[in-house]
């Protein structure tokens, strides 16, 4: 009984010690090129005043002053959330800035909510966010539940390996091997085709997945070249993207079915901002950095 | 009916996985869990600290921190390269070792002191008396909480289908991610885990009349 | 430590074998932990700058928010189970048989479902269905994260408690009830004034260590991305990068000392309010805090 005591209160002091919120160094822990942006290079955004727009998701937000946007925590260089400052970065995170600012709202008025990618058609269709902004691809099956506007990016499933990795060069080389991805994704479902004939290993973040090819336990991880190029970029000495793309992944802003009004609004805020240079400043302050080429943003379809 | 009926083949393999995993870590786990109940009541004081230690430390863990521990801890550690399910049946066993070494325990600690008094007292060998006085009074009195014990395995075996595990939640996440309806997949998945509680708690009860003497 | 029902007290010879034991169990035991230590070491574990993280005011501000997310999601689930438990209890022994047998398939099926299973479809909106597409009703529930785990917990262990409570109120001496019923009081009252309180007292301690099962049991917000702690500590690991390397193995062993420290707090307060209880002149001898009535130990 007495070694259970003294065991306890070990322990809570040890705890106490470590979650002490008085105190300790300021800023960000960890590697200093951790999936960080380029801050100075960030353009600035002209926040649009009295916004019109005749929608109910936005009226609402506008009553509450504050737009809720929903983002991705894990990806560096896309939607990435420093766990010491607890501040987002990112592509993604930049695309969200424009638009909010041309719906009315600054960035101190925009809510980040952290939504993994198999909640997401679930967070806009019952409203817990107003915009999904998070690598999000549009297709078919998505379009039945959510509206989209964009694309604002293309992306394409690639492969990320160990850097000292010889045999996979690309998807054609994947046979037999351990490939991973998060449940439910896209290019799992594709390299496990018989063409590419992949054995897949499924767990619930592309970090997860990140740490097990670093430990040895899977041979590749597979998803949009953005996000892996973003990945290898954070970590660089043992990580690297090989192979050209194996699908298309437009990405764009996920919101609610049948808002038509809001839709076109962040349409026109995405054409805006592409055509006034921020889009390409953003890009280069932040998935740039990977290594990715700016290219030309795709053509609007839904808007 | 529908969901059921046209992913037959999803739901067989995962009803197979829940048992695979269940069957396979309540392996472990009784192994791990007698050899660990033989340390805790050694006279041996550093394997008895040893045996506490592991009964304190993983008994107030959250299983889901093994399972974090077992797959992103493990292979780096050890090696790379094992399987999702070796690692899945691992936190499972050893978390319910602990749990199974206190039943044990407490089964040893049914028997009368006077019993094995007696029988020492009639020239019986420490195996002898083992093996015809005490165990099997002590495992009469291990079946109940044994029963129960595999039964709580079963339902953690569950979080193993969130590690890459094909088990009944692993069903379940895969036909709600593809748009059914919660509440029909709902439904068949929990008739799935009661045959398998039922089953387990019928092995045991018959067990138990087996076992059953007159006093 | 003298006889004991496995062996006598030692004699010369058999200490002396003890003493080999001691000798070979010690060194088996510090060897299993200085491969572990050995390894951890070489792959950079123990590297300072990997425990550095927990130097910043940000990642232990982070760390804190978990726990209180975790202490939050625990008080509120241990509240309504307690509070649910009482009615499912209260109900299985009712004399109305339709209530009775409501109360006794809603605690059989959801004590055999996998909690892990509840709160993933509660957090898919399975109400939701229930809502619209059973009772037609009109609107909508939606269930974030934090409800989805606060009510999973709560049906779970609300079922367990109630078998405990059960217990409690079937070990309370049957002349109590009826010297009650013979005084004039009525059912609830003889329920509410006499067995009940007694039974939470009987069983105070079961009832405290099902509440560290449910303790334990908010990890499982961790596989519906709620943030609590486990989920904190994922996102710190995978979101730091030292040298490379992730700090898996640092976080996983703050975390976990909070855990078990929690977790040995609950169980200790249990211990003393048995210890506590025993003093009491009852006559109804409290439950063994070790072990919680029938499955609740997992």
């Amino acid at each position: 009984m007495k070694l259970r005591k003294t065991a306890a209160s070990a322990a809570v002091v040890l705890a106490l010690a470590a979650t002490a919120a008085c105190g300790g160094k300021e800023g960000s822990a960890g590697d200093e090129q951790g999936g960080k942006t380029d801050e100075k290079a960030l353009p600035t955004y002209k926040v649009a005043e009295k916004v019109d727009v005749d929608s109910p998701v936005l009226e609402k937000a506008q009553k509450r002053g504050t737009l809720v946007i929903g983002a991705k925590a894990d990806q560096p260089y896309l939607g990435f959330q420093d766990q010491s400052t607890k501040e987002y970065s990112g592509f993604d995170i930049e695309i969200a800035k424009m638009v909010a600012a041309d719906l009315g709202f600054s960035p101190k008025k925009i809510k980040w909510e952290t939504v993994d990618s198999n909640a997401r058609e679930q967070a806009v269709r019952k409203g817990d966010v107003d915009l999904m902004i998070g690598t999000y691809t549009i297709n078919d099956e998505r379009k039945k539940q959510i509206d989209f506007a964009g694309p604002y990016y293309d992306a394409g499933a690639s492969l990320l390996v160990r850097k000292d990795e010889k045999d996979i060069t690309g998807p054609d080389t994947v046979k037999g091997k351990k490939v991973c991805s998060i449940v439910g994704s896209t290019p799992l479902q594709t390299i496990k085709e018989s063409k590419y004939g992949a054995k897949v290993t499924e767990l619930a973040k592309y970090s997860d997945c990140v740490k097990q090819l670093i430990d040895g336990q899977v041979d590749a991880v597979t998803t949009d070249d953005a996000i892996l190029m973003g990945y290898a970029a954070d970590n660089p000495k043992k990580l690297k993207v090989v192979g050209d793309t194996f699908s298309e992944e437009p990405y764009g802003v996920g919101l609610k079915k049948g808002d038509k009004a809001l839709q076109k609004a962040v349409a026109d805020a995405l054409e805006a901002h592409q055509e006034n240079g921020d889009y390409k400043k953003a890009f280069e302050a932040t998935l740039g950095k990977s290594g990715s080429d700016f290219e030309e943003p795709p053509a609007l379809e839904e808007k | 009916m529908n969901v059921l009926l046209d992913h037959l083949d999803l739901f067989r393999d995962g009803f197979l996985g829940t048992l695979a995993l269940t069957g396979a870590s309540a392996l472990i786990s009784l192994v791990l869990g007698i050899l660990i109940a033989g340390c805790r009541v050694s006279p041996v004081p550093p394997l008895r600290a040893f045996g506490t230690a592991w009964v304190t430390l993983l008994r107030n863990t959250p299983l889901t921190l093994l399972f974090l521990v077992a797959f992103f801890v493990v292979p780096q550690v050890l090696f790379p390269g094992i399987n999702s399910f070796v690692l899945a049946i691992c936190a499972l066993g050893v978390y319910t070792s602990s749990f199974i070494c206190e039943a044990i325990r407490s089964g040893i600690g049914t028997v009368a002191l006077g019993q094995a008094e007696a029988a020492r007292s009639i020239g019986m060998t420490f195996m002898q008396s083992l093996r015809i006085v005490v165990l099997p009074q002590a495992t009469r009195a291990v079946l109940p909480p044994l029963s129960s014990l595999l039964i709580a395995l079963t339902k953690n075996s569950a979080i193993a289908g969130g590690f890459n595990n094909v088990d009944l939640f692993n069903i379940q996440k895969t036909l709600s991610n593809d748009g059914f309806n919660i509440l029909v997949i709902f439904f068949w998945i929990t008739l799935a885990y009661l045959i398998i509680t039922f089953a387990i708690s019928g092995i045991f009860r018959l067990l138990e009349r087996r076992l059953e003497v007159a006093r | 430590m003298s006889a004991s029902v496995l062996y006598d007290a030692p004699g010369p010879k058999a200490r002396a074998r003890n003493v080999v034991y001691t000798v070979f169990g010690s060194l088996l035991v510090l060897g299993i932990l200085a491969v572990i230590v050995w390894r951890l070491d070489s792959q950079g574990q123990f590297n300072p700058k990997m425990w550095d993280i927990f130097n910043y005011s940000g990642i232990r501000q982070n760390i804190l928010d978990g726990l209180l997310a975790t202490l939050k999601v625990f008080a509120l689930a241990g509240l309504f189970s307690l509070l649910f438990s009482v009615v499912l209890a209260v109900g299985r022994l009712s004399d109305h048989k339709p209530v009775s047998w409501l109360c006794t398939g809603f605690i059989e099926v959801f004590r055999s479902v996998p909690l892990l299973i509840t709160i993933f479809a509660l957090w898919i909106g399975i109400l939701d269905n229930l809502w619209s597409d059973v009772f037609h009703l009109p609107g909508s529930i939606s269930v974030n994260p934090m409800w989805a785990l606060v009510l999973g917990l709560t049906i779970y262990n609300a079922c367990v408690q109630a078998e405990v409570l059960r217990a409690g109120v079937n070990s309370v001496p049957k002349g109590q009830a009826e010297a009650a019923y013979a005084l004039g009081m009525r059912k609830t009252q003889v329920m509410t004034t006499i067995l009940l309180p007694q039974a939470i007292r009987a069983m105070l301690p079961s009832i405290i260590s099902q509440l560290v099962v449910t303790l334990k049991d908010t990890s499982l917000g961790y596989i519906i991305l709620f943030p609590e702690l486990l989920q904190t500590a994922r996102l710190i690991s995978s979101n730091t990068t030292i040298d490379g390397d992730y700090p898996y193995v640092p976080t996983i062993i703050v975390i976990g000392a909070i855990y078990i420290a929690l977790c040995l707090a609950l169980s200790s307060l249990a211990n003393w309010i048995e210890r506590r209880g025993r003093r009491g002149k009852t006559g109804i001898t409290p439950a063994k805090a070790e072990e919680p009535a029938e499955e609740a130990t997992v």
